[in-house]
């Protein structure tokens, strides 16, 4: 793909993943990292791999983002103001940390020769009928694995997640935003406008 | 030549049924049925003892009577086997311990009539004289050390014998741990000898072996030599090893005259005896061993003449007297040191068995200074004991002059005049504190206390009847040893001159060395020059005891500070407890209890415990349950990998 | 074109800024998402590596790496529902029942 595409890309991705991990709100953050991943799947299909792009988008951004903003509801997770400080000295080391292994891979990939090169590809590379091919023939054994570990995974996430009669649930909101339910004590602030959190 | 007696084991079988008949069924049987067997298998064993005697005198000179009992130690090359060696030493040694051993044991059963333990006494008796049977009978060294040890251990048991006073109980202890440090010498000399032997391939301890070989231990003989004579001053009773003796007349008094007069303490003088072909390769040893002997015999003579127990006197005339043994083996004159001890086993028994009448009498008071006058009292007890005492004092006929007079004329002949003169002048010394004994006790007047004086009486048959015997023999006793210009001559030494048949002095070196005319009036010179010290101490104690009673008191008082040391022993127990005991004590205690067992081994052990879980308090504030905190160490871990990369790209 | 190195810089700063937001949040669900970031940064690697040897795996791979973060983001979920439930928090710092 073109330098300039790339770049625009690379920098909305840069961008959006700062969204995810800085805005206070966590839905705002979900959606961030939804148009982090719409963005990937884009950066996929420039890269000739256009299936996988596509699944990104359907599968990640349209199931697993949502999957996300039911939980985000279900637990009435608001934004976290007013809550203390945490642990300042981590999260300075967390970051500090999360550069210095950005500037590690850099100088790690940057050393293979032959990183530069640019190739053309078979015209049916990415395609469905050719992934589709290698997973049913070099990865089967892979592919009917995984189809088990959707089963245990689906049966996993029903018995971790389920309420047993009379056990509570926290109570849905009746309207959006507003007051946390009485009965629910403690960590859910509730708070009508987000206000700064100390993150 | 060697010829198998069997019967040679029966010496042992009777003293041992015995310790077994009265440990187990004494008490049950009554003091008749121990009264018979306690001394009933000593007499056994002695008519054995003189029955291979007899058979012994039959056959020629150098000859033996063997009987081998159990193979022992097999350990490769190196073999013992347990037997028993009747040869012309051994014999004097086994009929002088049946023999006096039998009638001590006889006049125990008198002395001890009215004492609750008579089972267990005979017991110990009895395993007394099997344990010196096994060490005077022993054909090889390492069974000679098991009969030392069991005599020991004997000696422990019977001084302690009423152990519920803890002073008896301490003194056993002592004598004991101090035989014990004079054991580690022999045993030390045991290895001595069977590495210098293994050297050349010979692994045996046998006698008539070592004797075979003997210039094999050349290079040894000095230090093995020593350090045997170390194990010898522990049971001898010599200095350095000496003090336990003084203290072990605590326990009964048959007790004192068997152990510590009549045998076990001579088991030294046997051995060097026994070991003379390696003493006479060391001459520096035999040096030593004279030496010591000589000065043991002048210092235990000087405390002898201020103590005021009886038995006290007569257990530092033990020392003394045994003094004189080692000085005449240390001079070379063997067969004179063995006839001292034959001699002395009858005197010293009978002395020390007198002394247990009169305490008997005393209802047992021990302090001289309350006594006198007795002789009227105690007649056979007076007589026994005064010629019990001519013996020890060296005057003619009787015993003692005879073999005191060989060891004396050794001394001289073979060179060491210096140790002549103090042979000599402890004899004087010897004299008088004995008469000094016979005169505070049985002459003079009465200070003996009223309550006691109504029941001052003569002992019973039982334990006259062995003071007699024995009197008899001090008398006679010494005729087996005359000179050589004396009717028969030195018979005994005729006798052992094959066991000891390396040069031996005496009148043979006299012989060699002066003339004819010479020889024989040097010997009367000698002979003349001991008597009148003897004499001369005698009449010092008559003159301070009888003719002048208060003088001695006016003596101590003018010379206190000289009475005082005498008085204090030298101060040696003090001085032992001062440079030994205490530091030992002290290197037990806070040192190695303390501090290396406790703070050390201890603070180790629980140092490591403590220190696990020291690490583990600390170790457990990792686990915060802090999912970022777990996170952040991922990361890190995730960084040093990647770090590697890194590096490896760089270079 | 564009060179695939560029694409691995990509990813790595992808990859470290999930990184820096399991550290700095604090609320479970948003690292959670982080670590969904993280995942996708390593998708980007692979399809870009892929292109450039040339073959299909990388794509394949990816193919799986995304079925894989489903069914972990159903389980994952729902553990931290079931969380929820118990301790009504979703704050990570107070959910510390294995500290010492």
């Amino acid at each position: 793909m073109p330098p300039l595409v790339f770049a625009f890309l690379a920098a909305l991705a840069i961008i959006a993943s700062l969204g995810v991990i800085l805005q206070r709100n966590p839905v705002h953050c979900v959606l961030s990292f939804a148009l982090a991943l719409t963005d990937i799947g884009v950066l996929f299909m420039g890269l000739g791999a256009v299936t996988v792009g596509f699944l990104q988008i359907v599968v990640y951004v349209g199931a697993i983002m949502v999957l996300f903003l039911f939980v985000i509801w279900l637990l009435n997770t608001q934004a976290d103001a007013l809550k203390p400080r945490g642990n300042l000295g981590i999260k300075f080391a967390g970051a500090i940390g999360a550069a210095v292994l950005a500037a590690e891979l850099f100088v790690t990939f940057s050393s293979y020769p032959r990183m530069r090169e640019i190739r053309t590809m078979p015209p049916d590379f990415g395609s469905i009928a050719s992934v589709a091919r290698m997973l049913f023939s070099d990865y089967l054994v892979a592919f009917e694995v995984t189809s088990l570990l959707l089963l245990a995974s689906i049966v996993g996430a029903i018995a971790l997640a389920r309420t047993t009669t009379g056990a509570a649930s926290p109570a849905l909101p009746v309207t959006g935003g507003g007051d946390a339910p009485a009965g629910a004590p403690g960590a859910s602030i509730a708070s009508g406008a987000p206000a700064r959190e100390s993150a | 030549m060697t010829q198998d007696f069997p019967a040679l084991g029966l010496i042992l079988l009777f003293p041992a049924l015995g310790v077994l008949f009265n440990l187990f069924g004494g008490r049950g049987a009554g003091r008749g049925a121990v009264n018979l067997v306690g001394p009933g298998v000593i007499f056994a064993a002695f008519v054995v003892a003189l029955w291979g005697f007899i058979k012994l005198l039959a056959m020629p000179p150098g000859a033996a009577l063997v009987c081998s009992l159990w193979p022992w130690i097999a350990a490769g090359p190196f073999h013992v086997e347990l037997g028993l060696r009747l040869d012309a030493l051994s014999a004097v040694m086994t009929l002088v311990v049946t023999g006096v051993g039998a009638l001590i044991h006889l006049y125990s059963a008198g002395y001890m009539a009215d004492d609750a333990d008579y089972a267990r006494y005979f017991t110990y008796l009895n395993l007394f004289a099997l344990s010196m049977l096994v060490l005077v009978l022993a054909d090889n060294l390492l069974e000679m050390f098991i009969g030392w040890e069991g005599v020991g251990l004997c000696s422990y048991l019977l001084i302690a014998f009423w152990f519920d006073n803890p002073m008896y109980a301490r003194n056993g202890r002592k004598a004991f741990i101090v035989n014990r440090v004079g054991d580690l010498g022999f045993l030390l000399g045991i290895f001595t000898i069977v590495a210098a032997l293994g050297a050349h391939g010979v692994w045996t301890l046998d006698f008539v072996a070592l004797e075979r070989h003997a210039d094999l231990l050349q290079p040894v003989a000095v230090c093995a030599a020593l350090l045997l004579f170390f194990g010898a001053t522990g049971k001898s009773a010599q200095i350095p090893l000496y003090v336990w003796l003084p203290d072990a007349m605590v326990g009964p008094t048959p007790v004192s005259a068997l152990i510590h007069a009549a045998t076990m303490v001579t088991a030294g003088v046997y051995m060097i005896v026994r070991m003379n072909f390696l003493y006479t390769q060391a001459p520096v040893a035999m040096d030593v061993v004279a030496t010591v002997g000589a000065l043991t015999a002048f210092f235990a003579a000087t405390i002898a003449i201020v103590q005021t127990d009886i038995k006290r006197v007569l257990a530092y005339s033990t020392i003394s007297q045994i003094g004189y043994m080692m000085l005449g083996v240390g001079v070379g004159a063997f067969a004179a040191g063995i006839f001292h001890l034959m001699t002395h086993a009858f005197f010293k028994g009978l002395l020390f068995l007198c002394a247990g009448s009169v305490i008997h009498a005393m209802q047992g008071e021990q302090d001289m200074r309350q006594m006198g006058a007795l002789r009227k009292k105690l007649p056979i007890t007076y007589a026994t004991m005064l010629m019990a005492t001519l013996a020890i004092s060296a005057v003619p006929p009787f015993a003692g002059y005879f073999s005191k007079d060989l060891i004396l004329e050794g001394a001289y002949a073979s060179g060491h005049v210096w140790l002549w003169l103090i042979g000599v002048i402890t004899a004087g010394i010897t004299s008088f504190y004995m008469f000094r004994l016979i005169f505070m006790t049985f002459w003079g007047e009465s200070r003996v206390t009223p309550d006691k004086l109504h029941h001052l009486h003569e002992s019973p048959a039982v334990m006259t009847i062995p003071l007699v015997v024995l009197a008899i023999f001090s008398l006679i006793g010494g005729w087996v040893g005359l000179p050589d210009w004396l009717l028969w001559g030195d018979a005994f030494k005729r006798f052992l001159a094959p066991i000891v048949s390396r040069p031996v002095v005496g009148s043979f070196v006299m012989a060699a060395a002066h003339p004819a005319a010479a020889r024989l009036s040097l010997s009367i010179i000698l002979s003349i020059v001991a008597l009148a010290a003897g004499l001369i101490g005698i009449f010092l104690a008559w003159m301070l005891y009888l003719r002048y009673p208060g003088a001695p008191a006016r003596i101590a008082a003018r010379a206190s500070a000289i009475y005082e040391v005498l008085a204090e022993k030298y101060y040696v127990d003090q001085i032992y407890d001062l440079l030994i005991s205490r530091p030992l004590f002290w290197i037990s205690g806070p040192v190695l209890s303390d501090g290396l067992d406790r703070d050390v081994i201890d603070g180790f052990v629980n140092g490591a415990g403590a220190a696990v879980e020291e690490g583990g308090a600390t170790a457990r504030k990792a686990a915060t349950g802090n999912v970022r905190d777990y996170a952040f160490v991922y990361l890190a871990g995730a960084l040093a990998v990647a770090g590697f990369y890194v590096y490896m790209v760089v270079r | 074109m564009t060179p695939i190195s560029y694409f691995m810089a990509l990813s790595a700063i992808l990859f470290a800024i999930g990184v820096a937001g399991v550290m700095i949040r604090r609320n479970v669900i948003v690292m959670f998402l982080s670590i969904e970031l993280m995942l996708n940064a390593v998708n980007l690697a692979f399809v870009a590596l892929g292109r450039r040897m040339g073959s299909m795996d990388g794509q394949v791979i990816v193919f799986f790496v995304i079925t894989v973060a489903a069914a972990e983001a159903a389980v994952g979920l729902a553990l931290i529902v079931a969380v929820f439930r118990n301790r009504e928090t979703v704050n990570a710092d107070e959910l510390n029942l294995l500290r010492w």
